[in-house]
């Protein structure tokens, strides 16, 4: 007589994610961007034969290494709706406390000390003015860009920091680990610099805190929709704070690896890189908008920036030509699903 | 009288007037009306690129791509002026502030027609354009040399103790007040930035207010674009780096919310002369120019403090922390 009683039956089904189904996932902007990685990795090894070069790909990584680093910062600054547009101003004040530090004859370890230090203070400054004062945070760092730039600049005027101890800048200048033949002419541990291995060590981090953990979820939730994730339980203020932090710790940290691989520093250090570092995040498909991202899509926008900045400099284009292409890649990537949308090529979702 | 001038252009004008008589009395110098005119013609580009801004904020926009624009923009007026000497100088100057427009049509397009947000495509049109200064010129520099003698005379010829780009600007300025606040469009501007969708249900069409806002920011760079060329007699790939955020600055304390709806030519005018009496003073007050950013920056974040209490209002909420994160959004 006692049967359990049965649920209601609901009128919705209720999935736990969204069905898969083959054209969402050609149409995911980590496809499109493994794609256009491919297409680039392609035609650079077609045009000129000193692409595919280990030593070659590996100095490549030098360039964008120290900006890639403070992009995973960025990244996760833009997915809860936020902004950092100070990075590269920090990166100058952080790598003068550097060069300082250097003069008083501290080590290595110091020095990258220093600059993280340095970094982490900027980062709380930005972070109060924005959660605590409740800011506007493209207007606080934009403030904050002329700010820390400007101190860099009454500090140092137009001179010039260059003493560094020699193991500071063998870190900074050599590979980190050597190139070893296992005899087999395929396998090899190839020579990666110091720079890339801790952006790929702090790629798998970021990913992991981003994608597995409940921080990463929360993150994912202030970004779609800051008030409501509030009203969950959310400390929304805290981790934005707590955000513009690492971006700092990030920033100070890229500065210790820039000093070490330039052996000097100006105030003009590391200029305009903020807008370099929000294409690679945009490019890597983290919606300006919030609550649309990951660091999947932040590291293969990295390397395909990489690649076609590289390639274009083995062909002797000048450097901002390649802007204009980097430029046209950005906007094409974003306007081709909408033109493709307002074509009727794909149903609205 | 209320509309017309608020408090807080009133008090951003009061430290002006204050901080300006401390710095004549310090150095009389400063208040030489030879000084003044220098100050107003050297600060003319920044006031009428700071009221394009102005009107792009407004729309909850933003257009980083400015500078570059006045970059290119400045190129192919000195490219007409190199190669077609002959070319009147009414026609050299519209040469700049088509291009101008053109760019900043594409600009519109892009963000009105595919909803791509400004941000994005102006970060990326920044770098198109200043790049394609380089591909058009060839990487070569347009020198004063190379130009024409009325396309360089022309920023430098006096009326009545102003010289033309102060006159341009004051033009341009009576403008943007008639426009901002006597018509239609110019209203609507303000509509769409404050509230979107009261403004679509009002019948005011987004897409077209965009595209006026970036077009109007585009032509007014391209009008600056010729002035900063003519003046300085050099135009090459990296004029006006970076510039862009000194605009915005200049818009920030003048008031204009980044958020929309909210700002004033008399404030955006203010804003960009403080800047502009920073960079001259300092030389005057014999203190090292490399405080110049340092006190930009200062001052911005000044401002902000002081607009966001102005702009803070009674919401309902049940939580006082909300209140916070609903205007986190710029």
């Amino acid at each position: 007589m006692n049967a359990p009683m049965q649920p209601p039956e609901s009128r919705y089904a209720v999935l736990d994610a969204a069905p898969r189904r083959a054209r969402d996932i050609l149409l995911r902007w980590e496809v499109i961007l493994v794609i256009l990685l491919v297409a680039t990795i392609v035609v650079n090894t077609i045009v000129s034969p000193y692409f595919l070069d280990v030593f070659n790909l590996a100095d490549a990584t030098f360039n964008f290494s120290e900006k890639a680093i403070i992009a995973l910062g960025m990244a996760l600054l833009i997915l809860v709706r936020q902004i950092d547009l100070s990075v590269a101003a920090i990166v100058a004040l952080a790598a003068m406390g550097i060069g300082y530090a250097a003069e008083a004859g501290f080590g290595p370890a110091g020095l990258f000390a220093t600059g993280i230090g340095i970094g982490i203070l900027c980062g709380v400054f930005n972070g109060f003015l924005v959660t605590y004062a409740g800011l506007p945070s493209i207007v606080v760092t934009i403030g904050t860009m002329s700010l820390f730039r400007g101190i860099t600049q009454v500090i140092l005027g137009d001179q010039a920091k260059t003493k560094y101890p020699a193991e500071f800048l063998e870190l900074g200048q050599s590979y980190f680990i050597k190139m070893k033949e296992s005899g087999v002419s395929w396998l090899f541990i190839p020579p990666i610099p110091l720079s890339f291995l801790i952006f790929l060590v702090l790629t798998a981090i970021f990913g992991i805190v981003l994608h597995k953990t409940a921080t990463g979820r929360k993150l994912f939730a202030i970004g779609s929709n800051p008030v409501a994730a509030r009203f969950s339980g959310i400390a929304v203020d805290r981790l934005t704070f707590l955000l513009f932090v690492v971006s700092g710790m990030l920033c100070g940290l890229a500065a210790a690896l820039l000093t070490a691989r330039l052996g000097s520093m100006r105030s003009n250090i590391a200029i305009g890189w903020e807008l370099d570092i929000v294409t690679m995040v945009i490019l890597g498909g983290v919606s300006i908008a919030g609550g649309v991202g990951s660091i999947l899509g932040v590291f293969l926008a990295v390397l395909t920036l990489g690649l076609v900045t590289f390639g274009m400099s083995l062909n002797n284009i000048p450097g901002q030509v390649v802007s204009v292409y980097i430029g046209l890649l950005l906007i094409a990537v974003i306007a081709i699903p909408r033109i493709a949308d307002k074509l009727g090529l794909r149903t609205g979702r | 009288m209320k509309g017309f001038v608020n408090y807080r252009e009133l008090a951003l004008g009061l430290i002006l007037v204050v901080g300006v008589a401390a710095i004549g009395a310090y150095q009389p110098v400063f208040l030489a009306w030879e000084n003044i005119s220098d100050l107003l013609t050297e600060t003319s580009v920044l006031f009428m690129m700071a009221l394009a801004q102005m009107v792009v904020i407004l729309t909850r926009g933003i257009d980083l791509s400015v500078a570059a624009n006045l970059a290119l923009s400045g190129m192919i007026a000195a490219l007409v002026s190199q190669y077609y000497p002959d070319t009147p100088l009414l026609l050299m100057i519209l040469a700049g502030v088509i291009t101008g427009l053109v760019l900043g049509l594409i600009n519109g397009g892009l963000i009105a027609f595919l909803g791509i947000p400004p941000i994005v495509v102006t970060l990326g049109t920044l770098a198109v354009y200043r790049g394609m200064i380089i591909i058009i010129a060839g990487g070569d520099q347009v020198n004063a040399s190379e130009m024409g003698a009325a396309f360089q005379a022309f920023p430098k010829q006096v009326l009545l103790g102003l010289t033309s780009p102060v006159w341009i600007a004051i033009g341009v300025s009576i403008l943007f007040w008639v426009f901002l606040n006597l018509t239609r469009a110019g209203r609507g501007l303000y509509a769409v930035g404050g509230n979107p969708v009261a403004a679509r249900y009002c019948g005011i069409d987004q897409k077209k207010q965009e595209m006026l806002a970036y077009s109007i920011s585009g032509a007014v760079a391209g009008l600056c674009g010729y002035l900063w060329v003519a003046r300085y007699g050099v135009a090459y790939s990296e004029i006006a780096n970076g510039y862009e955020l000194t605009v915005i600055a200049a818009c920030v304390i003048g008031g204009v919310s980044i958020g929309g709806g909210v700002g004033s030519v008399a404030g955006t005018l203010l804003g960009a002369l403080f800047l502009g009496i920073v960079m001259t003073a300092l030389p005057v007050l014999q203190i090292s120019p490399f405080w110049q950013m340092a006190i930009s920056g200062a001052v911005i974040l000044a401002a902000v403090v002081i607009n966001a209490r102005a702009e803070k209002r009674p919401e309902k909420l049940i939580l006082p922390e909300a209140r916070r994160i609903g205007r986190v959004r710029a």
